[in-house]
């Protein structure tokens, strides 16, 4: 039954087993977690709730990132040891170092540019009139899915020749056009190509980093930029001395957070360009490695390597996170 | 070329499968008395069953069949079922599954097998061999293959000399689409050679035309369709035994023969004469979509698209898909007129179990009885089976693919790119034409690919 369920009712019977099972193992853990009391008892009762949660993380994540670590010491079909040549291979092959550049124009790029258009805008819409209508216009591209996105500006990059009466269907090329240009095969030209997907990152992750700061701004105690206010500062000033040191924790938050979701992008790259023409980023690549070209061990150094390049950024974006709930 | 390929085939059947392929079957059954089988609900005593009596009684026997055939394009499958579970007691259990191509490892592997999968490539066939869980197909089917098949599909499946399944149905790769009143307005007559291919596209280009159009765009998998067009090349420029050393590395990827092949290639799809009509320069084949790539014949701005036999769905519902419609295909000429290498593509039918009713199943799925039933059921199919009429076949396109494979002078080749190992056939050999296309020169494509191959 655990194995192949063709049939409607049979997938319907085995989700239904599976909430079943879910529910006994949450009964009897509750059950026996309701057995004790008392000041000691607390504890016993936290540990067990923590039980299945690291139990599935052990299961879930920790044996399939050590496994994953393991196999990336070994070749394509995972029967030789092979050291650190798959690693070797990332940082000497043309193709695996576009990939890596490519990754570093990305996580550079787009926690940057999007914290900072999100804090610009956070400050310029603060108490104005049209403050909410102006929050949801820079929100809502939060609310597609990257594929989507992704999708949406492929056809706003998209290329017709200039050839008798074809005409533009992408808005960028027609407004190439309409300012007497010639249509440029923007997802081919190589580096703008990359750049010109980061801004699909920036458009959405922009919306995130204004939302979180507009509420750290308002947070900022009246108290101290009334007091600003008395001493005659200019905007400038405000925004460098007062604004800006009262929300930079959240600044930091935001920005590691945006890096992270950066340095993980798949769903851009292979929607629109499927990593083709340069725009390779690791993500894509484990991917590719992985189930386009069968190299698992080359998969999972990828892997790895996003895994190790990740850790520093979330270690860094925790703590900034406890300081400025702290503070 | 792993899954993409199969897409394009659904769709073909979506196209017609319902609406022509019923429609057709059973009026094509009219007359018939062996081969009333397009009657779902046919009583035995409606079918001829001597060609059955061979298989004996199987009452209450039933054979699972798992498949990447899927809504629509199954109908036609399973009722080409029916004459012989009506004749021999046996019932079929049919299963199509989207992700076929990764399931039935894991089921295989995990010692769940079906009893028959229909398998897209050999590829996978010999993954399938190397669980240990396939069986080598029974002596019956294999009399069938050597009686009905051109040899070249044989070796396919067979696998340190044991033979693991029969073909079934095919599909022709080498084809040229174009307009029948675009040649007819113009003067133009469809080519017998290579040379007269290329003449014909430089009278386009004195005619002011561009004359031909491409699009290799396919997600991931970008760049496939340029590796078709290279494997025909190959085909043309040595000849079908270079083609085979090629595809199985005993002489290497970047040899004089693929560099003439791709050379060849780059002689239409790197010309900026010749493309790409319609769609832009020759950058544009990179992000013009395959489904796309042919469209431009239908409002007169190309007139040349080489793409195989699938492409037919991909045109707008009524378009008229016929010798005297609005698009039709020619064979991709050889060398000379007398050579006629096919490139295709094709699936197989590899048993997991060898009880008799799945070898009786299995030997009747490698007839010709069956191609020929199956052949009236359907639209958008053919077989490489050389017991099939072409007659029977429904559709203009799917006549013109019939009558190529059926060819007696034809020299049948597997699409390459399908038979090597993943690192060059679904990777390097996509990404690096692709590279080819956007301004690489051949023989760094060339080298790319050939270091790609696993050691």
């Amino acid at each position: 039954m655990f194995n192949t369920a063709s049939t409607t009712p049979e997938k319907i019977l085995q989700m239904l087993s599976a909430l079943l099972l879910f529910a006994a193992v949450m009964g009897i853990i509750l059950f026996i977690a309701g057995r004790f009391g008392g000041k000691k008892g607390d504890r016993v009762v936290a540990y067990l709730y923590l039980l299945p949660v690291l139990l599935l993380l052990t299961v879930g994540l920790v044996y399939p990132g050590l496994r994953t670590i393991y196999q990336s010491f070994f070749d394509a079909a995972g029967d030789a040891f092979i050291g650190f040549d798959n690693y070797g291979t990332i940082f000497s092959d043309p193709d695996q170092l576009t990939v890596l550049r490519n990754t570093v124009f990305w996580v550079v790029l787009t926690p940057f540019v999007a914290t900072a258009i999100g804090l610009v805008y956070a400050i310029l819409i603060d108490k104005s009139r049209f403050e909410s209508f102006a929050k949801t216009l820079i929100f809502l591209p939060m609310s597609i899915s990257f594929v989507a996105a992704g999708v949406i500006w492929k056809f706003m990059y998209e290329y017709r020749p200039d050839q008798g009466n074809v005409k533009q269907i992408g808005l960028i090329n027609q407004l190439i056009v309409w300012f007497g240009g010639k249509p440029v095969q923007l997802l081919i030209e190589s580096p703008l190509n990359s750049f010109l997907l980061i801004v699909v990152m920036i458009w959405i992750q922009a919306g995130f980093a204004m939302t979180i700061l507009s509420a750290a701004i308002k947070a900022i105690p009246d108290d101290i930029i009334e007091a600003a206010r008395l001493d005659g500062v200019n905007a400038w000033t405000m925004f460098r001395r007062i604004t800006l040191p009262s929300v930079q924790p959240t600044v930091v938050v935001v920005l590691t957070t945006i890096g992270i979701g950066t340095l993980k992008v798949f769903d851009i790259v292979r929607t629109m360009t499927g990593g083709n023409f340069n725009t390779s980023v690791v993500a894509n690549e484990f991917y590719r490695q992985t189930f386009n070209a069968d190299n698992q061990g080359l998969g999972a150094a990828l892997a790895t390597l996003l895994f190790v390049l990740v850790i520093p950024i979330v270690w860094y974006n925790i703590r900034s996170l406890r300081q400025s709930e702290a503070s | 070329m792993f899954g993409q390929p199969t897409s394009p085939r659904i769709r073909a059947a979506l196209a017609g499968t319902l609406s022509a392929g019923l429609v057709f079957g059973l009026a094509a059954c009219g007359g018939g008395g062996d081969d009333d089988s397009a009657s779902t609900d046919a009583s035995a005593s409606a079918i001829d069953c001597a060609p059955y009596t061979k298989f004996g009684d199987l009452k209450g026997k039933t054979v699972t069949i798992y498949t990447g055939i899927v809504t629509p394009e199954d109908t036609p499958h399973i009722e080409s079922y029916k004459p012989f579970e009506n004749c021999t007691g046996a019932s079929i259990k049919y299963e199509g599954d989207k992700s076929f191509e990764t399931q039935i490892l894991v089921r295989a592997r995990a010692g769940n097998p079906p009893d028959l999968a229909i398998v897209p490539q050999p590829g996978l066939v010999k993954q399938l061999v190397a669980t240990g869980k396939a069986v080598a197909a029974p002596a019956d089917t294999a009399a069938n293959v050597d009686k009905f098949w051109d040899k070249a599909w044989k070796t396919y499946t067979t696998i340190d000399g044991k033979f693991y399944g029969a073909p079934l149905g095919a599909s022709v790769k080498s084809l040229v689409w174009y307009s029948p009143s675009e040649f007819k307005d113009a003067g133009y007559t469809v080519p017998t050679t290579l040379d007269e291919l290329k003449a014909l596209s430089d009278k386009m280009v004195a005619d002011g035309k561009k004359p031909w159009c491409a699009g290799i765009g396919s997600g991931d998998a970008t760049g496939w369709p340029v590796t078709d067009w290279m494997e025909d090349m190959v085909l043309r420029t040595s000849d079908p035994d270079t083609y085979d050393k090629w595809v199985n590395h005993s002489i290497p990827f970047n040899g004089p023969e693929a560099t003439a092949a791709l050379d060849a290639v780059g002689g239409y799809l790197k010309n900026d004469k010749y493309v790409n009509g319609g769609l832009g320069d020759v950058k544009s084949i990179a992000t013009t979509t395959f489904q796309d790539g042919g469209l431009p014949i239908l409002d007169g701005t190309c007139s040349l698209h080489r793409q195989a036999s699938f492409y037919a769905a991909n045109f707008p519902k009524g378009t008229k898909v016929a010798e005297d419609g609005d698009v039709f295909a020619f064979y991709l000429p050889g060398k000379d007129a007398t050579t006629k290498p096919v490139l295709g593509a094709g699936e197989f039918v590899v048993a997991f179990a060898d009880r008799p009713e799945v070898q009786a199943f299995q030997t009747y799925l490698s007839s010709d009885v069956w191609a020929n039933t199956k052949a009236k059921l359907s639209s958008g199919w053919v077989s490489a089976n050389k017991g099939l009429d072409p007659n029977n076949l429904t559709n203009p396109i799917d006549k013109l693919a019939g009558t190529i494979l059926l060819d007696p002078k034809a020299t049948f080749r597997f699409d390459g790119s399908d038979q090597m190992p993943a690192a060059v056939g679904s990777d390097a050999f996509w990404k690096q034409s692709t590279q080819w296309i956007t301004g690489q020169d051949t023989a760094t494509t060339l080298n790319n690919i050939e270091k790609a191959w696993p050691k």
